[in-house]
């Protein structure tokens, strides 16, 4: 795959286009994205820190430039979430749709298929995931939780660099133009 | 005003998405109860595919391997590093399944042993994002599961059902902040409050600073939270700190130390007398005593002049001294002060009053090295 190295911002046609996925992609991908982070960590407790499902909503957010399926892939996958949790129903699908519609956003003005965009924004996000999920407990719920800086900021690095290979993976589930 | 609803599509459904679910959430807060269509549609969901994983997993790992191992058997080399590999992965899945047997066992002696009606369950899952310390287990109201009912191991408590679904339930462990159970202090019965912290320590509030529990004190469940029944193992006590107006407390959870994989779900838990001693899960192998006839001492060991078996260095001091004494004659704890106390320099015959090597009668010369001048 080539990738526009010069630049950032949408330039061209080709870099504006919209990615579209096989329906099975689009069930299949996010159900085994929160099988993953329900069931694997059982057996590899290393891979606990990673947010399978947010990686898999900023994909779909940024990819498909769509605002409205950004967030109502954001809003499914963030109920299922909650579902399989402790939290009332609600809690991660408010967070994952505002990620879903603002991933969205960013993917209408930027060439979402540079790695470095990748790169940053999934980092940005997962920050974004974590800070307001924080921030709901605290003002919803009124639970204290630890929000640990220097662990996210780690944490984010590792979920983007995963999130690069992932991402790589899911454009060749894409339809072909 | 279609125009206007066109335009501002996208932030309008935001806004209705992000309402819906505030409104979801709030009245779930509010009422104090879930809403479990959408639980029971999510869990349906994900707990098949879970179990089926599950089972690939556990039948189908050696078949996979074995294909994975052999594809490359045609080179030699990579056939007998694969074989090395297979045969480590082999070890390791055998040495797995022996841990779950004995895990299995352990749960079936303990099952069998406890007065309370219990329902065996697998972990199929944990919960859903990074900060989770819940668990999904494969038994739900179908095998009898309620919401409330305790969770242990042989071992300890594990936690409590939150929720319980037709064939899976939720399992809040006993690390979560948000779970409590009432605990009991094996020496002085010091009653507290057990909290989970997110971190593999839990910690007991409300004893007051001047109880006496101590590091390395048992906790056992009190019974007064009506989820655990009274008796069953909670952990060691790792610190205690004073504080005002409670002590600060810090256990060890039991429960969990093993991993959990296999759990005990109690349908009908029992009340029990807090033991006297710590439970002891885990038997101490101890081995058969050898032979009399082979036991055999050294003729002469240590340092002892009349061949008595080496003690510690103050016992041979003392054997010594006393050789010494009675070969003066003189009786130790006897005589006013003042009296002549025997040689305690005075050499005695034999083959530790000898020298251990007779003083050097020329310096040494270092070999290879010319006498000095």
């Amino acid at each position: 795959m080539s990738y526009s190295g010069g630049h950032i911002l949408i330039g061209s046609q080709r870099e504006g286009q919209v990615s579209r996925f096989p329906a099975w992609v689009m069930l299949v991908v996010p159900l085994a994205a929160i099988l993953f982070q329900v069931y694997v960590p059982l057996f590899f407790e290393f891979l606990g820190f990673l947010e399978m499902p947010l990686l898999v909503v900023v994909y779909f957010a940024l990819m498909r430039r769509s605002q409205v399926g950004g967030l109502l892939v954001g809003a499914f996958v963030g109920l299922a979430q909650d579902s399989l949790s402790k939290n009332p129903l609600g809690m991660l699908g408010i967070v994952n749709t505002l990620v879903g519609y603002f991933a969205a956003s960013v993917g209408l003005r930027l060439d979402v298929d540079h790695p470095l965009i990748r790169l940053l924004l999934t980092f940005f996000f997962f920050l974004f995931h974590q800070f307001f999920y924080w921030l709901m407990v605290h003002a919803l719920l009124g639970q204290p939780l630890a929000f640990e800086l220097q662990r996210t900021l780690v944490l984010g690095l590792l979920n983007a660099v995963v999130g690069i290979s992932l991402f790589h993976f899911l454009d060749k589930l894409r339809k072909a133009t | 005003m279609d125009s206007f609803l066109n335009r501002y599509r996208s932030i309008t459904v935001l806004l209705l998405a992000i309402l819906a679910q505030l409104v979801l959430v709030a009245f779930q807060v509010k009422n104090d109860r879930d809403v479990r269509m959408i639980r029971i549609w999510t869990v349906t969901a994900v707990t098949p595919v879970a179990r089926i994983v599950e089972a690939l997993r556990g039948g189908g790992s050696g078949l996979i391997r074995n294909y994975v191992l052999l594809r490359d058997a045609d080179a030699e080399n990579r056939r007998l590093q694969a074989e090395v590999d297979r045969l480590k992965l082999e070890n390791n899945f055998l040495k797995n399944e022996l841990n779950m047997a004995d895990r299995a066992k352990a749960l079936a002696v303990f099952q069998s042993h406890t007065p309370s009606r219990t329902v065996a369950a697998t972990v199929i899952g944990t919960g859903a994002g990074t900060n989770s310390k819940m668990v999904l287990v494969d038994r739900g109201t179908v095998s009898g599961v309620e919401r409330g009912m305790a969770v242990v191991t042989p071992d300890g408590i594990v936690g409590k059902v939150i929720t319980a679904y037709p064939t899976a339930s939720a399992v809040l462990l006993i690390t979560d902040p948000d779970f409590a159970a009432g605990v009991i202090s094996q020496k002085g019965q010091v009653r507290g409050t057990l909290k989970g912290q997110g971190t593999p320590v839990c910690r007991v509030d409300y004893v007051p600073f001047e109880e006496k529990v101590e590091p390395g004190e048992w906790l056992y469940t009190s019974g007064d939270d009506r989820i655990f029944p009274r008796g069953f193992p909670v952990g060691v006590v790792k610190v205690v700190r004073s504080a005002q107006p409670f002590k600060e407390i810090l256990v060890d959870p039991s429960g969990m130390e093993r991993g959990i994989q296999d759990v005990l779900i109690l349908v009908e838990g029992v009340h029990q007398a807090i033991p006297d001693t710590p439970p002891a899960n885990q038997p101490v192998f101890i081995g058969a005593p050898p032979p009399a006839d082979t036991v055999k001492l050294p003729d002469n060991p240590g340092n002892s002049p009349s061949g008595a078996p080496a003690g510690t260095e103050a016992d041979k001091l003392r054997t010594q001294y006393k050789d010494i004494g009675e070969a003066q004659g003189h009786k130790f704890g006897e005589g006013t002060p003042g009296s002549k106390p025997p040689d305690f320099n005075l050499k005695l015959p034999g083959p530790l009053g000898a020298p251990a090597a007779p003083p050097p009668s020329k310096p040494a010369v270092p070999p290879g090295g010319a006498p000095r001048p």
